[in-house]
């Protein structure tokens, strides 16, 4: 190959980790030698996501570099290093800490920095910018001595930088110079309805501020004063008061600048030099900045492709349309929110109950969409911007589009009308072409879809039209998902799971009866088991129940490859008194058991022959110990920590919290397994965002986590809420668990259902903490129900001579299977292998 | 005398619950029983290999049984295999089949034959 083209990137924000991205991407990264310049100390993250810092304060979460890019695709990254000068005539660019890289072409992706209005005062301690993880550090370390903090600006940022003041326990003010919040983006009908929400939620909100000064206060650390007399005292403050593009670099070069800044380039993101190149937010593209992370990717994919010949795509503006959640409220808005095209008319839909506020801007003759503000709600966000991007004609009363449809049925747009060049994932850049044809490739679901087109992983916002866009496409197909249970029941688990509830059915004979056909099998016998055991709670063991379990259910014990079983007794939170300990040495001793320290924080006694299971329970029975359900698809364990009790660290008590949400949800059947973890502090010693619930101490209560997984494909645990006391966990929990009962298909984890479920997160928080589908006392009382019915079934069945027939190996013998056949290693038993045992074989 | 086959006793028929497996020691070797019953109580009686030539353990008396395809199988409780009980065939690999035996009902107990 002939010589690498010289390629220095400057910048690792996200744009300019993208365009490496894409780099690779295209194929031909190997043609470069590439080195790149970042000034902050760590390697590109998601500076979108900049908030979820607050959630660990760890980078983890926001990490753009995964699986060893740069060292992967032999790219040289200079972190902590700016890039100081570049040399157009030598063609080299000179760095901070006194290197020298000549180049054949430069991307430039520095970004911008926050706008600090030379307020007088402006550079005294204690006052910030809310861009990098640096910066949340800092804010950070100042609250923990301050009581009350002050955002300047109330913009998008801002009010997402307010967001994380309040959250750090701050009393929070938010002043505005202009008349509204988020000036730009909305109209003076959402932006008081906006700050009436914000205020609800203990912000203050100050619009038509202007601050003049800031000096020392008397109560607090600073004292602001306004060009209308009037005062505030606040110990931080954090300016958000717009971007400015990072350019220096283009100055010194005497690249073409804007008059007010920005790089200027063309449609291939061209600079006036051809050898250079800018891209994302220093980029001014007909005399724009653009602010958003998706107008950033555009022009990345358009570098890429002018600078290898890969593709044709060019930069063409971007739509600034958008949608977020602000403190929680819903807030979109998309192309003219004011109105501004003339001749244009609008409609408002305003609901003070609900503090609502929806308006739609249509073209003179009611055909087009031209613009819409959503406040409070935000659902009809996907729709109305594919109206308006794809031009597609309003129905006759356009204003039905954001009333609210009595029957509940969604108006709306037909994803079919989509053309397939429409774009679905703004963030991530995918269009309906790109969903089709990963259904066409084999894509049938949510979390397919996600990991081969992207769509969906960005703001998210999009996840919902995705799902429509999926199902319609499977449909058309006629990849007809056969969601059927199996030959027996042409219904899914969840029609099952209803049909069950609502006709009060409590036996597999019956529900075959009027519902199924043939005799059901390993499939439909077991689901039916685990519904009617969710709904009713039975034991297990019950006659009209028992021809359903799966052995491992029938025999309370995991089966082995040898036929043997396990013995795994319920240690609660892993704490266990040393009496106890005592008796599992003693029964492991008696009856020749392997004895082993379990992944879940206990103990499993292997190698039980059947008609050893009655007696050895019966001694860890007598002993006070309870089954573990390891067998079941249930709960099975809650790891903790030791917590606040002994950790110099633990800010609560974790492990008594382990013990009684164990105890609560014990016997839970689910569809599948579920797992929790409780951790006495951030440092999250128990690895709870790996569980399906994951609790970690605040020092005001517990953070709840959902839906996180390790197994197979291990997906990290979502914040549901923060700062919960005991009771509120507890109900949050009991609702989300039934929820999953309900709604979830056989087998599935909470991980995947959260994956596959439409809307995501935040539909699952509206039916959990809103009671969107008015759910939440029956969800309720459905696990209460399940609470009050719990029996330990191994003590039910020790305790019943006819339970007990079944365990004998033989109907009509004493005997022990002689095909079990145990050898010695490291001092305890261990199946034997098919040659150590030939012999047992020839007598089967 | 060929033709003849030889019964043993193994049990009452009220100790093989409708559709849950027994396993009998029936001649050093091991047979698992089942009694599959429909849902208009019709109850029919199968024998066959208790040993599970996939996981090589004796475990097919502890499967859940039920119907694929028209025919009544057992499937095996470690690896989900399934056989028919009526020949012994599996359905998944059909090179594998296990051992089938006679079984009836004599009075009030079950009998096996070689
Ligand atoms: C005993 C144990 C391994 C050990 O020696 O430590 C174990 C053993 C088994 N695991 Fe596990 N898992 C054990 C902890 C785990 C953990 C760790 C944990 O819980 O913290 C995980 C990952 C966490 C998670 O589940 O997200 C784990 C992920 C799995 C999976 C993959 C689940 C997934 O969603 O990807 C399976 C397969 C399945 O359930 O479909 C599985 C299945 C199994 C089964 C039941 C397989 C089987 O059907 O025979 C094993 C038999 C258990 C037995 O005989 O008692 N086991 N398994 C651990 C028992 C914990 C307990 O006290 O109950
Ligand atoms: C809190 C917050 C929330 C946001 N939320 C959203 C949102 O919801 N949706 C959305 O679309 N956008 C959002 N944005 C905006 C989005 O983050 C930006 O559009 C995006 O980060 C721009 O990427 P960039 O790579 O162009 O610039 P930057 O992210 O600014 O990255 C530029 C990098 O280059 C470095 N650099 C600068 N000069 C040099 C030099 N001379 N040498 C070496 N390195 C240099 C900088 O230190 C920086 O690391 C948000 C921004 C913030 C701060
Ligand atoms: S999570 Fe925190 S409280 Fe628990 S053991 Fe670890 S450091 Fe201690
Ligand atoms: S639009 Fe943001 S993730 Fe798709």
């Amino acid at each position: 190959m002939s010589k690498k083209i010289k390629l220095v990137v400057i910048g690792n924000g996200p744009v300019g980790h993208n365009f490496l991205e894409y780099l690779v991407d295209s194929g031909k990264a190997d043609h470069y030698q590439v080195t790149v310049f970042g000034e902050e100390p760590l390697p590109a993250y998601d500076r979108v996501h900049l908030t979820a810092w607050f959630k660990t304060q760890s980078v983890d979460d926001i990490n753009m570099v995964h699986d060893n890019f740069y060292g992967k695709n032999n790219f040289t990254l200079h972190i902590g290093n700016k890039a100081t000068k570049i040399d157009r005539e030598n063609k080299v660019v000179h760095s901070e800490s006194g290197l020298e890289v000549s180049y054949d072409k430069i991307i430039l992706a520095t970004g911008s920095f926050p706008f600090v209005p030379p307020v007088p005062g402006h550079e005294r301690d204690n006052i910030f910018v809310y861009r990098t993880i640096e910066d949340l550090e800092k804010i950070t370390e100042a609250a923990k001595t301050a009581k009350v903090g002050t955002v300047i600006g109330g913009g998008l940022l801002g009010l997402e930088a307010a967001k994380a003041v309040m959250d750090l326990g701050l009393k929070t003010h938010v002043v505005e110079f202009a008349p509204r919040l988020m000036a730009v983006q909305i109209d003076g009908g959402g932006g008081a309805m906006l700050s009436k929400k914000i205020q609800d939620l203990g912000v203050s909100v100050h619009t038509n501020k202007n601050t003049q000064n800031i000096g020392d206060g008397n109560e607090a650390v600073h004292k602001m004063s306004f060009a209308d007399g009037s005062e505030l005292e606040t110990d931080i403050i954090v300016f958000s008061a717009g971007i400015r593009p990072r350019d220096e670099l283009g100055h010194s070069s005497d690249l073409q600048m804007g008059e007010r800044g920005g790089i200027v380039i063309n449609n291939n993101t061209l600079t006036s030099d051809k050898d250079i190149y800018a891209i994302g937010e220093v980029a001014l593209w007909n005399n724009k900045i653009f602010g958003l992370i998706a107008p950033g990717n555009a022009m990345a994919h358009a570098a890429v492709d002018h600078l290898t010949g890969t593709g044709t795509s060019e930069f063409a503006g971007a739509d600034m349309s958008t949608k977020l959640k602000l403190m929680g409220v819903d807030v979109a808005s998309i192309g003219d929110a004011h109105g501004n095209t003339p001749n244009s008319r609008s409609y408002t839909y305003v609901n003070d109950r609900e503090e609502v506020y929806k308006k739609i801007v249509v073209s003179e003759d009611d055909k087009y969409l031209l613009g819409a503000v959503l406040i409070g709600d935000a659902a009809e966000y996907g729709s109305l911007l594919q109206f308006m991007l794809n031009k597609i004609e309003l129905p006759a009363e356009p204003e039905g589009l954001i009333l609210p449809s009595i029957d509940g049925s969604s108006s709306g747009i037909g994803v079919d009308a989509l053309p397939d060049s429409a774009q679905l994932c703004s963030c991530l850049n995918v269009t309906k072409g790109d969903i089709i044809e990963a259904v066409e490739a084999g894509a049938t679901d949510m979390a397919a879809i996600k990991s081969c087109t992207k769509a969906a992983t960005g703001c998210g916002g999009c996840a919902a039209l995705v799902t429509q866009v999926l199902n319609c496409e499977l449909e058309k197909l006629g990849v007809e998902v056969n969601t059927d249970l199996c030959e027996h029941f042409a219904y899914t688990r969840q029609d099952l799971y209803n049909i069950i509830r609502i006709e009060k059915i409590k036996s597999f004979a019956e529900l075959l009866d009027k519902h199924g056909t043939g005799l059901g099998c390993d499939i439909c016998k077991p689901t039916a088991a685990n519904i009617l055991a969710s709904c009713w709670n039975d034991h297990v063991l019950e006659s009209n129940l028992q021809g359903l379990q799966d052995t491992n259910d029938f025999y309370m014990g995991n089966m082995q490859k040898d036929g043997t079983y396990s013995v795994v007794p319920r240690i609660a939170g892993g704490e266990i008194t040393p009496e106890k300990l005592i008796v599992l040495g003693e029964v492991a001793k008696e009856y020749g058991l392997y004895t082993k320290i379990t992944g879940g924080q206990r103990i499993d006694l292997f190698g039980a022959r059947v008609e050893q299971l009655p007696p050895i329970w019966r001694k860890l029975v007598d002993a006070g110990f309870e089954t573990g359900h390891a067998y079941g698809k249930s709960l099975r364990t809650v790891k903790s920590c030791v917590g606040s009790t002994w950790c110099r660290y633990g800010v609560q008590d974790s492990m008594g919290l382990a013990i009684t949400l164990e105890n609560r949800y014990k016997g839970l059947r689910s569809p599948h397994k579920i797992k929790f973890g409780v951790s006495g502090c951030t440092r999250e010693c128990a690895e709870a965002q790996s569980k399906d619930f994951g609790i970690i101490a605040t020092e005001n209560g517990w953070n709840l986590y959902v839906c996180g997984n390790g197994g197979m494909k291990p997906r990290h645990a979502d914040l549901f809420a923060s700062d919960l006391d005991d009771k509120l966990l507890i109900q949050y929990i009991d609702r989300i668990c039934m929820f999953y009962v309900r709604t979830a298909d056989r087998l599935q984890r909470t991980s995947v259902w959260m994956d596959n479920m439409e809307g995501g997160l935040e539909y699952l928080k509206s039916v959990i903490i809103d009671d969107k589908l008015g759910l939440a006392a029956e969800l309720e009382q459905e696990m209460l129900n399940v609470v009050d019915t719990y029996q330990c079934e191994w003590k039910t069945t020790i305790d019943d001579p006819e339970k007990m027939k079944r365990f004998t190996h033989f109907i009509n013998s004493d005997k022990a299977d002689n095909n079990v056949i145990f050898t010695t290693e490291r001092e305890q038993i261990r199946p034997a292998f098919a040659g150590e045992k030939s012999l047992a074989i020839e007598v089967k | 005398m060929t033709n003849q086959k030889q019964w043993q006793d193994i049990c009452k028929t009220g100790e093989i619950l409708p559709n849950i497996g027994v396993c009998a020691l029936f001649e050093g070797q091991q047979v698992a029983i089942f009694k599959i019953a429909d849902s208009s109580g019709t109850e029919q009686l199968f024998a066959i290999n208790n040993y599970c030539p996939f996981s090589e353990s004796n475990t097919i008396s502890r499967g859940l049984v039920g119907s694929l395809a028209g025919k009544i199988v057992v499937a095996s409780p470690l690896y989900k295999q399934h056989f028919d009980l009526s020949t012994g065939i599996c359905l998944e690999d059909s090179t594998v089949s296990l051992d089938i035996y006679p079984v009836r009902i004599e009075g009030d107990t079950v009998q096996l034959a070689a």
